[in-house]
């Protein structure tokens, strides 16, 4: 059954005549129902031209009435696609559009929509469809379902605002009315059009919710100056942002639509639009991946490697990082574009982190594999665990984005274990060593250490060890585990940082305390959850 | 090290920075405070009428340090009274905002003279981040330090 019914027929005629294609006049007349702007281009064009034709041959004089005297050249211009129909000879010479050439041979090519500039004509074809998918599948994504999204160029937005004064105005004739948000939207048209046909070329469903886009950035240069009158006439729309290339954008137009008077708009504006000799070209075709997060823990067996990069004017320090030894077999596996690296605290590059190790999380961006098996997961373990001896990875798994907040709350909660080897000026005994065993809960004060001052605010932070013990080695040397609160600058905690952390292992013990080594021996965050591997 | 600071020989300062470009201003082991005998009055942080380094606020992460007292080479940190009525200034030495003054010493005068170098400095200066390394060109090394010392042992003797 033909989509328009015989209320609609002076819309379409008029709408057909100024040179609009069939989906845009479904659109305007408001037919919700998606499988008639599936049918094929041709079909709808010959249908509707029939439907019209049957109105003709009823009512003859209706077309001449209908077109307002101003639409005189673009109705004229149109006249040439739908001469075979007709019968007007006068209108096919004037044609002189390259597409109409083979109007003789009864096939016309479609003129250019003036309202939807091709998106609804030659971008619903296979061709399209088919280039689409082809880069689609080229650029290698694992994906199960895609969201199809589409950026149409902003003057669109002026042209349906034209269509649809010509079309309240020919509807007003009638006593009829046509509020803006019942035509049918563009985006929806396409999409209706456009989802089923992607759908079944890459053999997943449409989902809303997924991760993996496919993009397509629409452009028409030609009409781009379309938008420009609306500057001078609401100039308070359209602020310059920093971050924006043009400040034409299609909030602004929009808003500015919203604002203008009609009689304004329609000063500076043609309606109906004119047509225009080209199609919109898809200017970006793109694909993206949600990102894929990795979750693990590990250990830090080397004195000399920092946790991320050590880059200081420009020039590395050292070679390489924790971060880059676990994430260079991740962007490799997961085919990523790049990658965010964290975890639950840092330790400095002189110290080692042992027991179970540090909770740690990868952000994988724009990942063209997603899908891993634990088997896999724990390859890729093993691959990262084989290419270096200076760390260890364990319990690595795929977590969500939400899971990594786990992590962060340890970080300032939980408490941490760690080794130190401590040297004092003074000989000193077992016994004198002893008396930090007895120390439970000590609280300690703080000033942010000279080391990271240039880069934290000075403050004084109160702190608490838990527990200590000492394990005496030589006069001048012992061992002490600590257990502290999160956060604890242990290292200051040793030396006393200038007297800036108190009280310090120095004080305690009345002499001078060094740290020669430290060791982490374990961050108490019980995620991610073990693997038992 | 700073050797005879403004004109007043043996008034020397010592100046630690950490790789970091953080200074830390201490006195140097020859300067007449650290010498037998002397017995620290008072040390005041307030260099005039309406300056005080205690009053140094400084605020903001990162770059930008906020609201911290910027000093010159010559700005006086702190005046220190001895109880043989002597009076001794110390200065910054380098250019660079105060992050901090020393309130320990305020309280407990003697580690200034027990732990100069380490618990009881001075003040901590930032220098300007296009200035760390130029701020400690004009100063001496711990080796050329004591050289100085070694000339001054041998000319008094």
């Amino acid at each position: 059954m033909f989509a328009l019914t015989e209320k609609n027929k002076s819309i379409a005629q008029l709408l057909l005549n100024t040179g609009t294609c069939p989906r845009c006049v479904f659109r305007f007349c408001c037919v919700g129902l998606q499988a008639s702007y599936r049918h094929p281009y041709k079909d709808l064009l010959r249908e509707l031209h029939e439907f019209l034709e049957y109105n003709k041959e009823k009512e003859d004089t209706f077309c001449g009435e209908i077109i307002d005297p101003p639409c005189k050249r673009s109705r004229l211009e149109n006249m040439g696609e739908g001469a075979e129909d007709l019968n007007q000879n006068g209108a096919l010479q004037e044609t002189s559009v390259a597409d109409d050439v083979d109007v003789t041979m009864g096939n016309p090519a479609p003129k250019v929509c003036n309202v939807c500039l091709g998106i609804l004509q030659k971008f619903c074809e296979m061709d399209f469809v088919k280039k689409v998918c082809q880069k689609v599948n080229s650029s290698d994504y694992q994906f199960t379902s895609f969201v199809f999204s589409v950026s149409l160029p902003p003057q669109l937005s002026v042209r349906e605002h034209a269509a649809w004064l010509l079309v309240k105005e020919e509807m007003g004739k009638q006593g009829l009315s046509l509020a803006k948000e019942d035509i049918v939207q563009l985006k929806d048209a396409y999409k209706w059009i456009i989802h089923p046909l992607f759908s079944e070329e890459l053999g997943v469903p449409v989902d809303g919710k997924s991760l993996f886009e496919v993009s397509v950035v629409f452009a028409h240069p030609e009409t781009d100056e379309d938008c420009h009158f609306l500057a001078t006439v609401c100039p308070d729309c359209f602020k310059p942002a920093k971050n924006k290339q043009s400040v034409f954008t299609r909030m602004a137009i929009i808003k500015a639509l919203d604002k203008i008077k009609e009689e304004d708009f329609r000063k500076h504006f043609p309606c109906p639009p004119r047509s225009p000799t080209r199609i919109c070209a898809a200017l970006e075709i793109e694909c993206t991946n949600g990102a894929i997060f990795v979750a693990g823990r590990y250990n830090k067996y080397s004195r000399n490697l920092p946790q991320t990069p050590w880059i200081i004017d420009g020039e590395r320090k050292l070679e390489s990082s924790v971060e880059e030894l676990i994430s260079e077999h991740l962007m490799t596996a997961f085919k990523a574009d790049s990658f965010n690296f964290s975890s639950s605290g840092r330790e400095d590059v002189d110290v080692r982190t042992l027991g179970n190790g540090r909770p740690f999380a990868i952000e994988l961006v724009n990942p063209h594999r997603i899908h891993f098996t634990a088997k896999e997961m724990k390859e890729l373990q093993q691959k990262i665990n084989n290419s270096s001896d200076k760390i260890k990875v364990r319990d690595l798994q795929l977590v969500t984005r939400e899971a990594i907040g786990h992590m962060k709350e340890g970080e300032e909660e939980k408490t941490k274990t760690y080794n130190a080897l401590i040297w004092t000026d003074k000989a000193i005994q077992k016994e004198e060593i002893a008396i930090l065993d007895d120390m439970k809960e000590l609280k300690i004060d703080q000033k942010t250490p000279l080391r990271v001052l240039h880069r934290r605010p000075l403050a004084v932070r109160s702190r608490v060890i838990h527990t200590m013990k000492s394990e005496y080695i030589d006069d001048h040397h012992f061992r002490l585990r600590l257990k502290t609160q999160a956060g604890t600058y242990i290292k200051e905690f040793v030396h006393g940082d200038f007297g800036r952390t108190k009280p310090n292992i120095g004080f305690l013990l009345k002499r001078t305390a060094d740290i020669l080594e430290l060791d982490v021996e374990s961050v108490d965050v019980d995620w991610p959850p073990s693997l038992n591997d | 090290f700073f050797t005879d600071v403004k004109g007043n020989l043996c008034e020397d300062h010592c100046i630690l920075q950490h790789s970091n470009r953080i200074c830390v201003i201490t006195l140097a082991e020859a300067h007449p405070l650290l010498q037998n005998g002397k017995t620290i009055k008072n040390i005041n942080y307030q260099i005039s009428a309406n300056c005080s380094r205690l009053q140094n606020k400084v605020s903001g992460k990162s770059k930008r340090m906020q609201g911290a007292q910027f000093l010159t080479e010559l700005a006086p940190l702190c005046r220190i009274s001895c109880s043989d009525g002597e009076e001794y200034t110390v200065y910054s030495c380098i250019r660079g905002r105060l992050m901090e003054v020393n309130e320990n010493i305020l309280e407990n005068p003697s580690i200034l003279q027990e732990k100069p170098s380490t618990e009881g400095y001075i003040a901590v200066v930032l220098p300007k981040f296009e200035e760390s390394k130029t701020v400690t060109q004009g100063l001496l090394t711990q080796k050329e330090y004591e050289e100085v010392l070694l000339k001054r042992f041998n000319s008094t003797s």
